[in-house]
């Protein structure tokens, strides 16, 4: 179902044909099913490894019809690294546990946020991340915080994702290195969590982002971790 | 290129003076910085995939839905065993469409056109058709594109989906979008199209969304067959040349206008109509004791 898709919103931009033929999906729901699976799927890239234990907390919509639109198969289904029409979604729970992938599922209310939101815990080998995001309608989703830090991010572009120490400098090196590669940023957000403590930088692209430019970028003294996400 | 409504749609085919469906293919092929001919094959796999949830959605038992089981396969048994009324057109719509819903609530792989709730209204109308009319594979993705089309004056001027304008916007809109389809693989003007659209969607004015235990079961299934069938209905007082008399951007006008004054309890929160009836709240206790977090 298209929830929360407005008419206005939609008359702004030019619509999609496949929009509206489309997307080809795994049912019953683009909102509750479809939208679930790219949060999945969007947490694990982001983790960047397989997930081996993951802690999922659904809010509002999620929580109260999960059960009927397979809202929790979709989310780990979509961990296991499979998109919105993969149609091996069905049996994500069996190869959740083939794969050795610990889940555990609880109700939360994560604040003001939108109805069908999920906040994930997804721990690999080297590495965990927390990510909160929504799935707000036709398979569309919005990542709006992630690692504890304020982001929006709706799968669209290509992203560039650094954490680095908050010094004077950091985010004018990054970006450098971006413009020398004639990579154009679409959206930019930065945030931290308090001065010169742990930073984030989470650069939206209209262009691929080379292995090359994440070296460069890895190279800049303050940058702690880089990662690069292609668009799901 | 913009697609704003139905009429400036038409005008723009008639400035070009080229068809409808080659408008709306090199539209997206302009939104997307595409060809006309790669819009052309991804609306072919698309039908693919449209054929495909057919199949297997009447082979579907429905171990996977909650409250239904099996609809496609129940239709096409009865009408092996010959205890259902009507030609293969008319019982091909519901079969189709029933095979498509119960295939989504069994989370099979549909395309959602122009909502999953609402997938089985197109394959149904559409399908059927081309199956009575002998149309070939270029022609049936020509009336997809034209179906495209349908949908895009729809979303561009009211709402699509059931949380924002009731079922009216997802069946309803699914059954316009199908109804012009079926006009343009039987040969209707482009004229036509919208006036199919504008007859099937005036049939669905007030249809509220009123799922029962949340779920995209009941009555959503047998909705979009009945929303196929009214489609087919609608094509052919079309093609017989009977007027829509309210155009089709007026009625999508009516259409968010009726939704907005629906009250939130009959916009897909299953808090009335069919939902709230004792039965409706029976089978969702029962399914939340089940299920329970």
């Amino acid at each position: 179902m298209y929830d929360e898709l407005g008419s206005d919103q939609l008359s702004m931009a030019q619509i999609g044909l496949f929009d509206i033929v489309g997307p080809i999906m795994v049912g019953p729901s683009s909102s509750h099913t479809a939208g679930a699976v790219r949060l999945g799927l969007a947490a694990r890239k982001i983790l960047g490894s397989q997930v081996k234990r993951a802690r999922l907390e659904l809010h509002g919509s999620f929580a109260a019809t999960y059960w009927g639109h397979r809202t929790d198969v979709a989310l780990i289904a979509g961990l296991l690294g499979m998109a919105m029409d993969d149609e091996r979604i069905p049996e994500a729970l069996d190869l959740a546990r083939a794969a050795g992938l610990e889940y555990t599922f609880a109700q939360a209310d994560l604040g003001d946020v939108h109805p069908n939101s999920v906040r994930i815990y997804a721990e690999g080998d080297a590495d965990s991340i927390t990510v909160a995001g929504s799935s707000i309608g036709g398979g569309r989703i919005n990542i709006f915080e992630l690692n504890g830090f304020e982001v929006s991010v709706d799968g669209s572009y290509w992203v560039l994702l650094t954490r680095h120490r908050d010094t004077p400098g950091v985010i004018a090196e990054v970006t450098k290195v971006l413009a020398v590669h004639g990579i154009n940023i679409a959206l930019l957000d930065v945030s931290r969590k308090a001065r010169g403590s742990d930073a984030l930088l989470l650069a939206q692209t209209d262009d691929p982002i080379p292995e090359l430019a994440v070296e460069h970028v890895r190279r800049i003294p303050q940058v702690l971790t880089v990662r690069t996400l292609p668009c799901f | 290129m913009q697609i704003t409504s139905a009429s400036q749609l038409l005008e723009l085919c008639g400035e070009r003076n080229q068809s409808l469906s080659h408008v709306v293919a090199e539209y997206e092929a302009f939104r997307a910085g595409t060809t006309v001919q790669a819009v052309r094959e991804r609306m072919g796999e698309t039908l693919q995939v449209m054929r495909a949830s057919v199949e297997k959605g009447r082979e579907d038992q429905g171990e996977l839905s909650r409250l239904i089981t099996g609809y496609g396969r129940l239709f096409a048994e009865a009408d092996q065993k010959g205890c259902l009324l009507g030609q293969s057109l008319f019982k091909n719509a519901i079969l189709y469409a029933l095979s498509v819903g119960q295939y989504n609530a069994s989370l099979g792989r549909i395309v959602a056109c122009p909502t999953a709730g609402s997938c089985g209204v197109v394959p149904g109308a559409l399908l059927a058709a081309a199956e009575e009319l002998g149309s070939g594979e270029e022609e049936l993705i020509d009336a997809l594109l034209v179906m495209g089309g349908v949908g895009i004056v729809s979303a561009a001027q009211g709402p699509i989906s059931g949380a924002e304008g009731g079922c009216q916007a997802e069946c309803g809109v699914a059954s316009a979008m199908a109804a012009g389809a079926v006009v343009y693989l039987a040969g209707g003007s482009g004229e036509a199209v919208f006036g199919a659209a504008s007859l099937a969607l005036q049939s669905h004015l007030g249809l509220v969304c009123d799922p029962v235990a949340s779920l995209v079961e009941v009555p959503c299934v047998t909705r979009n067959a009945t929303s196929a069938v009214t489609a087919l209905a609608a094509a052919n007082m079309a093609l017989a040349g009977i007027p829509a008399l309210i155009p089709y951007d007026e009625v999508v006008g009516a259409m968010k206008a009726v939704g907005k004054a629906l009250p939130e309890s009959l916009r897909e929160t299953s808090l009335g109509g069919l939902a709230a009836t004792p039965t409706g709240q029976r089978l969702a206790q029962r399914l939340q004791e089940k299920h329970r977090l």
